[in-house]
């Protein structure tokens, strides 16, 4: 027997009853819940967690956060449902908004007993949210707090839920199977060391699957270092949604994409400026533009009625879009007369608390910003900075909808049978599950929404296994194949690498990074990235799509000179999927659903009549064919 | 380059049982060069991809020596500011240094209980299997208080 190595990986076969794939809110969720209900049940699972990083630090919390963005507190849920539909322009799964409204509460106090700092009101400082203490609420779904060691402290919870030998780090998953006997069912999931030359096949009754958004897709602003500062974390590479669509699962609103308006380059967060120090934006002639040119959302033509009441993220986007277009950048956050504006009634101890604040919100999410305002000398209470959106991310837990289609809650009133399917949080592909990102059609979820949604799911999870006690995971693949699949960049580089003088060119294969790179440029320039201003029409996407079809046949050909480039190239591999779904989506929903998030020329009209529904796909692995096809919405709350 | 380690204080984690910084970094940056084959400095870290790194902090953070600091991105911010923490058990403690040598320090809690003490089920009820089927409850059974008429069909 040759010695395990380089192209050569031990391979490792384990069967458990429940596969949680990815590490980040969601992962820890469905591992804080899943060993109470198998203990309810009198049940000896096994299940185990696969993260392709470390716990402790993974998914999109891994820096910190300066709020939580969902506590419904004093609020009904159905408030809750009805300010993510007004925000994702009237298109979402009520039934799965609401589950996590009423749920979500529970979550952020487990949090806090565990040790996570949240501000109170004065006179409340050591009175827990459980007890009665009033936050300090940003804005109305919003509350403060300490973040830096969030998600440490999530995690630490997490491990401890479900102990550190069933947790497996320096996993990355990158391929589900599904059963032999049974093509609508997932069986396996293949994935490989990025520390040892290891190669694991994980069969289980079901799974979860939650690896995060999108990111890098789209050609970022900065292209150089600076390809890092993503405003979502860089190591989300739509992994959850590539993985679904190749085992057959039915996407959902893969047209949505999240284009947040943040400070320049560092993309520190804007919400704690805007709604906790009541901030303006002005444009470069010192213009409060947003109240000037209010009324151009309310051509009802084009906007429909969306435009009237309190605009949705993208509506704002759009004003500021116009702003740019016409010149009249640069536009900036006016934070100097914010703070002054606070400053007046405070004591000189409270101002400097004042400052404290305004860069704590930065330090515990987004450090690199601070990095630019001491670079640049910029202090927020004597110079505004600049605002500016960033290139597109798809995301299904913060401000967007992309993702999966999931079987929703059965007692809640007015539903479509259609909508659930005996488990809650399954995705049409029994046995497959989801939540965070992964889930779509439910957004503005975020931290605690995506955690308390692996919770639900877990909880459904169990259910599953032991409804299918007696069930036998077959893999539709065969060992061999998989690893052959999986190792193919390693084995390509191998074969070639002599071929040429200099490693990076070689008519053999592509790297990784340059793949990506194709990638970025393509959905840039004609999938309405930076440089078309967020326009497309059906002409540019057509050339998308035969670029599509061509990085997809290249992707084949990526190599890996080590374990780190394998990682690379089976991340841009799911990108490339994942751009594919939102490309295909965009071409079929003929209308601007999301102007100011992007523009179909050609279609430049919010459409009601023929487009107020989900647009949900489906992909064809062997054929390469997407399904795609209109379901209805359906309004549960008033 | 985002984030560099100084060769004057990493020593791999030598003592430790494993490298701190390539443990807990997500994006699989962090990269320990034993044998000096590919920086020149034998058993010292260094950031093996800088134009993929977030700046997110979780090696500096972790770093036992104090060794890794960031030089932010050099495609868009100019030289000679930093950006420190030294995170301790229960808060950080942040200095920023200016281009223009402004100095500021910020102290910020970054949790209420001792590192380690998080009791996932401390104080919470048990599952209970009847509840099962159940969509309105968690295990925990805190579920919000909810006004039914606001349904469509209530």
């Amino acid at each position: 027997m040759a010695e395990y190595g380089f192209g050569n990986p031990e391979v490792i076969e384990e069967e458990v009853d429940v596969l949680i794939i990815g590490g980040g809110m969601a992962a820890c969720g469905a591992a804080f819940e899943i060993g109470q209900w198998a203990k309810a049940a009198g049940a000896n699972l096994k299940v185990k967690l696969v993260d392709k990083a470390a716990l402790s630090r993974s998914g999109a919390v891994a820096q910190g956060l300066s709020a939580i963005n969902t506590y419904c507190g004093e609020n009904d849920p159905a408030d809750y449902v009805r300010y993510v539909r007004n925000d994702l322009m009237g298109i979402i799964r009520e039934d799965l908004v609401y589950d996590v409204g009423r749920h979500v509460d529970d979550s952020v106090h487990n949090f806090e007993d565990w040790g996570l700092p949240i501000w109170k009101q004065p006179g409340d400082e050591d009175k827990s949210l459980r007890a009665g203490g009033k936050p300090v609420r940003s804005g109305k779904w919003q509350i403060m707090i300490n973040g830096e060691s969030y998600k440490w402290i999530v995690a630490e919870a997490a491990k401890k839920a479900l102990g550190m030998e069933d947790i497996h780090e320096r996993v990355f998953i990158v391929r589900l199977v599904t059963d032999k006997n049974d093509p609508t069912r997932v069986a396996a999931a293949a994935g490989f060391s990025v520390r040892e030359h290891k190669l694991y096949i994980y069969k289980f009754k079901c799974c979860l699957l939650v690896a995060g958004g999108a990111v890098n897709v789209f050609r970022p602003r900065s292209v150089g270092e600076g390809t890092g500062r993503a405003w979502y974390p860089v190591w989300n590479a739509g992994s959850t949604y590539a993985m679904a669509a190749e085992c057959g699962a039915e996407l959902t609103m893969m047209e949505n994409r999240f284009v947040p308006a943040r400070f320049k380059d560092g993309y520190g967060p804007v919400g704690a400026w805007f709604l906790l120090f009541k901030a303006k934006v002005m444009n470069g002639a010192g213009e409060d533009y947003s109240t000037l040119r209010a009324d151009l959302i309310k051509d009802e033509k084009r906007f429909g009625k969306y435009g009237m009441g309190v605009p949705g993220t993208c509506l704002r986007n759009h004003i500021m879009l116009e702003e740019m277009l016409a010149g009249r950048g640069p536009i900036y956050m006016d934070t100097p007369t914010a703070m002054q504006k606070l400053a007046e009634k405070m004591t000189p101890k409270e101002i400097k608390h004042l400052e404290a604040e305004a860069w704590e919100d930065f330090l515990d999410m987004t450090i690199g910003q601070c990095g630019i305002w001491a670079g640049e000398n910029v202090e927020p209470e004597k110079t505004p900075s600049e605002i500016m959106p960033t290139e597109p991310y798809l995301l299904g837990s913060h401000s967007g909808c992309a993702g999966i289609w999931v079987s929703g809650p059965t007692d809640l009133p007015g539903v479509p049978k259609e909508w659930s399917w005996g488990y809650r949080s399954m995705t049409t592909v029994k046995g497959l599950f989801t939540a965070g990102d992964g889930v779509g059609a439910s957004g503005h979820k975020f931290s605690s929404g995506s955690f308390t949604e692996g919770r639900i799911a877990a909880k459904a999870m169990v259910r599953f296994a032991l409804d299918n006690k007696g069930w036998k995971p077959e893999s539709a693949r065969t060992t061999a194949e998989l690893v052959e699949e999986i190792y193919r960049p390693v084995k390509t580089f191998l074969e070639h690498k002599d071929y040429t003088t200099a490693i990076d060119v070689n008519p053999h294969y592509i790297t990784p990074k340059m793949l990506q790179f194709r990638l970025q440029k393509l959905m840039d320039e004609y999938v309405a990235g930076v440089a078309t201003y967020y326009r497309t029409n059906g002409a540019m996407l057509k050339v998308a799509e035969k670029k599509l079809e061509m990085i997809k046949e290249d992707s084949l050909k990526m190599r890996a000179k080590d374990l780190h480039e394998l990682l690379r190239a089976w991340e841009n591999y799911h990108r490339i999927i994942a751009a594919e779904a939102h490309m295909k989506h965009i071409q079929f929903r003929e209308e601007t659903r999301y102007p100011g998030f992007y523009y179909r020329m050609d279609y430049n009209f919010i459409d009601d009549e023929n487009w107020k529904c989900f647009v949900n796909s489906r992909y064809n692995r062997d054929t390469k064919h997407w399904d795609i096809k209109k379901v209805p919405y359906v309004q549960l709350i008033k | 380059m985002p984030t560099y380690v100084r060769t004057d204080k990493c020593d791999g984690c030598k003592g430790q049982d494993k490298t701190a910084c390539m443990y807990i970094c997500p994006h699989d940056l962090m990269l320990l060069d034993k044998d000096g084959s590919q920086t020149g400095h034998a058993m010292k870290a260094f950031n093996q991809e800088p134009e993929q790194c977030w700046e997110c902090y979780s090696c500096v953070k972790i770093c036992p020596q104090n060794a890794i600091e960031v030089r932010h991105y050099a495609d868009i911010v100019p030289l000679g500011a930093s950006v420190q923490p030294l995170r301790g058990s229960d808060s950080i403690l942040w200095t920023i240094k200016f281009r223009n040598g402004t100095v500021k320090r910020f102290k910020f809690p970054i949790r209420t209980t001792p590192e380690g003490s998080a009791d996932p089920y401390g104080g919470k009820p048990a599952a209970d299997w009847k509840d099962a089927n159940d969509d309105k409850v968690l295990f925990t059974k805190g579920t919000h208080k909810v006004d039914m008429s606001q349904f469509v069909k209530s």
